[in-house]
């Protein structure tokens, strides 16, 4: 298609519920950027970012529904597949 | 083109002339004046000599600009609709061929707005 | 009687079939053309409705479950917000302005968008974007409500709020994004969704929520910080659902392709022009700024739209051929818009200023190419004008574009002294647009936008005069007409000649210091 790489982005606002869920995503998606804007973090990669419910879990310290993410979820862009262990933004299919 | 539509689709224009009470709009912009954001609209009598409308509502509307006393109207070019347009200021708008919401645009040679910026 | 049953929790994906998929129902004495008859006519073939997979996989009872959390973590903020005085925490009083023209502008589209999604949940006869279309009506009928919450705690102190419902319906400016969604609205559902959920949620509302409420909060607004990130949370399921509709009609019919493309086309054009209100809020009103407009354009739409485009082009899809002209305006919009904005402030309902030495020095730094040359210089001499007593303002309406609506404020694409000029004629009748691009839309569809009210028109019919007698001896056109629109000279003008500006001062002034 294109040799132009595409980035996914997701758009968290910043705030104690989402500290937990930026350090999981962090951990999970070494090849992600944070950039910290005033009340939000938006955090870019090429081709795929991946929230995982386990890593998410492990650092908030109790069960997590990835569904949860919709109400700190500021914005987004890629295909979204989702199932109840992860959260995948993708422009590959 | 035609739209396409699930039903009969007829309506007429929103803006006639005859909605306008025996008036016709008339636009006109300043090249090289971009001091004005864009041209403005007017509804004129037709019988309304071209003069009267650079001496009237243009006047009205551009004489904040300073060029505007230094315009020199023998000299003054105009387009109407973007095509080339000759007016002549002592007949009426009807006389001159002007139609309802025809769109004149004039440039005033020497003079290229605030310190020569076009504006 | 307690019986011990032994439940498997059900899967995400299995709920979603049983909660979506599983409500539907064939119909037995209607044929489905009959019940659904709607959405074929705009010539888009779906051969397979079940082909459908709805992203998000959203059920309705957990729709409830976080839409309420959402609620909840809102309403605390406003009631924090509205009980501890936030509106004198804010940067600077210019602030306002922002949330007059969210209120006017925006709020009444989320309301329009509520009844547009509950039209076409109705009429698309696949049940998962039925649903998904349902969900989405209730969303904007809540952003349409939280925004008209918020914004009251500031009505009570400030102008230009009180008749947004009147002024969205009338005032020229306004006519903007209300004509935009009203075309939208009067397409078929497939026109709707692809216009609502490409144009306006996934272009448009990214960068009204994302870069300008970010810009709320750094300028101390908690109110509109909160409803805007909590309004974008749904968004970003909208713009999901606009994209899997895209989607699924260039899989299901290749000969769906061409009537796709011609709508991004359109679309894309239709979102860019409001943007221009967009730009100008974050280049000019915001006193404490984020990111200037190009900045996030680049963001927004080079990165984000490219990577769509890029993704889209499996199927036969190109990047508009307009965003060529949206490239070249990029340096020059928001100046642009905000000339017209403050020549024409005497028909406005917020108010405007020339920008401070401070402000050119940041618009010159984030536009190297254009502020110093063309637009420094107009501000410079109009703050002459001002100072010497003789502000300059425009008195007569503007021509405007046929489609769009804005004024034909718009040069030559690369040539920014040159007035741009396009018209053509129809059915005896001559038309005046923006730009090739607005011609163009005006030219698929001549019936649709000759029926376009524009302002200045609608003022010369005496469409604007409400109960007053234009034959009465001392009728007095413009005084009817202000009086019809409800605005009031407090309304509009200058912000530094404002009563808004005055008792911001005083009540902050009050809030810091005790009376002896």
């Amino acid at each position: 298609m294109s040799e132009v790489k595409s980035t996914v982005f997701l758009c968290l606002q910043a705030n104690d519920e989402t500290r937990g869920v930026i350090e999981a995503i962090e951990r999970d998606n070494e090849h992600a950027s944070f950039d910290y804007q005033p009340g939000m973090v938006r955090i870019t990669a090429p081709g795929t970012l991946t929230v995982r419910r386990e890593t998410v879990e492990e650092e908030v310290g109790r069960e997590f529904d990835l569904q949860e993410l919709h109400i700190n979820m500021i914005s987004l862009s890629g295909h979204v597949d989702e199932d109840d262990d992860a959260l995948v933004l993708s422009w590959d299919r | 083109m035609t739209i396409i539509a699930n039903a009969p689709y007829d309506f007429t224009s929103n803006d006639r002339q005859e909605d306008f009470r025996g008036a016709m709009l008339v636009y006109v912009g300043w090249a090289r004046h971009m001091m004005f954001a864009s041209p403005y609209c007017w509804p004129l009598p037709p019988d309304m000599p071209f003069g009267a409308l650079v001496e009237g509502p243009m006047a009205q509307a551009f004489a904040q600009h300073p060029d505007w006393e230094q315009a020199d109207w023998s000299t003054a070019t105009w387009t109407r609709n973007g095509e080339p347009f000759t007016p002549d200021l002592s007949k009426s708008l009807a006389d001159n061929g002007l139609s309802h919401k025809d769109s004149l645009m004039f440039t005033t040679p020497g003079l290229d707005g605030i310190g020569g910026m076009g504006f | 009687m307690d019986i011990a049953v032994t439940k498997k929790k059900l899967g995400l994906k299995e709920r979603y079939a049983l909660m979506t998929r599983g409500l539907g129902w064939e119909p037995t004495y209607q044929s489905v053309d009959d019940v659904f008859p709607m959405d074929s006519f705009e010539g888009i073939k779906i051969h397979d409705w079940d082909a459908w997979e709805d992203p998000f996989r959203l059920t309705m009872d957990a729709y409830w479950k976080y839409q309420a959390e959402k609620e909840r973590k809102l309403y605390a903020i406003l009631d924090a917000f509205a009980q501890g005085n936030g509106h004198l925490t804010l940067s600077d009083a210019r602030y306002i302005n922002t949330v007059k023209l969210f209120i006017n502008g925006l709020a009444p589209l989320e309301y329009m968008s509520h009844r547009g999604f509950a039209h076409i949940g109705r009429q698309f006869r696949g049940v998962g974007p039925r649903v998904a279309c349902m969900m989405q009506s209730l969303d904007e009928m809540r952003h349409a409500q939280t925004q008209v919450h918020a914004i009251s705690n500031y009505n009570r102190y400030y102008d230009g709020m009180a008749n947004f419902r009147h002024h969205h319906t009338y005032l020229p400016y306004l006519q903007v994004p209300r004509s935009f969604f009203e075309d939208a609205a009067s397409g078929g559902p497939f026109e709707f969704i692809t216009a609502i959920g490409f144009a306006f949620e996934y272009v448009l509302t990214n960068l009204v929520f994302v870069p300008f409420i970010s810009g709320a909060a750094y300028n101390g607004d908690m109110g509109a910080m909160t409803f805007g990130f909590s309004a974008q949370s749904d968004e970003a399921r909208h713009m999901t659902l606009g994209l899997e509709v895209i989607k699924f009609m260039l899989e299901q019919d290749p000969d769906n392709l061409p009537i796709v493309q011609k709508w991004l086309n359109k679309w894309t054009w239709r979102g860019v022009r409001v943007l221009t209100l967009v730009a100008m809020m974050q280049d000019y009103m915001l006193p404490k700024r984020v990111m200037s407009w190009a900045e996030a354009w680049e963001i927004y739409f080079e990165e984000n739209c490219g990577a769509l485009f890029r993704d889209l082009a499996r199927y036969g899809i190109v990047m508009p051929p307009c965003v060529e002209q949206v490239r070249k305006e990029r340096d020059h919009l928001s100046h642009m818009a905000w000339c017209q904005f403050y020549q024409a402030r005497g028909t406005n309902n917020f108010h405007v200023w020339l920008p401070s030495k401070e402000d050119m020095d940041w618009l010159s730094a984030k536009y190297p190419e254009t502020f110093d040359q063309y637009y420094r210089p107009r501000f410079e001499y109009w703050a002459k004008m001002e100072e010497e007593g003789t502000p300059f303002e425009a008195a007569t309406p503007p021509q405007q574009c046929q489609v769009c609506q804005i004024p034909t404020i718009f040069p030559v694409a690369g040539d920014p002294l040159t007035r741009a000029e396009h018209s053509c004629t129809h059915d005896g009748e001559r038309f005046h647009f923006c730009s090739q691009w607005c011609q163009e839309i005006f030219e698929d569809e001549p019936e649709k936008y000759v029926q376009a009210k524009l302002g200045a028109h609608e003022l010369y019919k005496g469409n604007l005069f409400g109960d007053a007698d234009p034959t009465a001896e001392d009728f007095d056109p413009m005084a009817a007409a202000m009086a019809f629109l409800k605005l009031t000279p407090e309304d509009s003008g200058l912000h530094s000649d404002s009563r808004d500006a005055a008792n911001f001062d005083l009540w902050r002034g009050l809030a810091k210091a005790n009376e002896a």
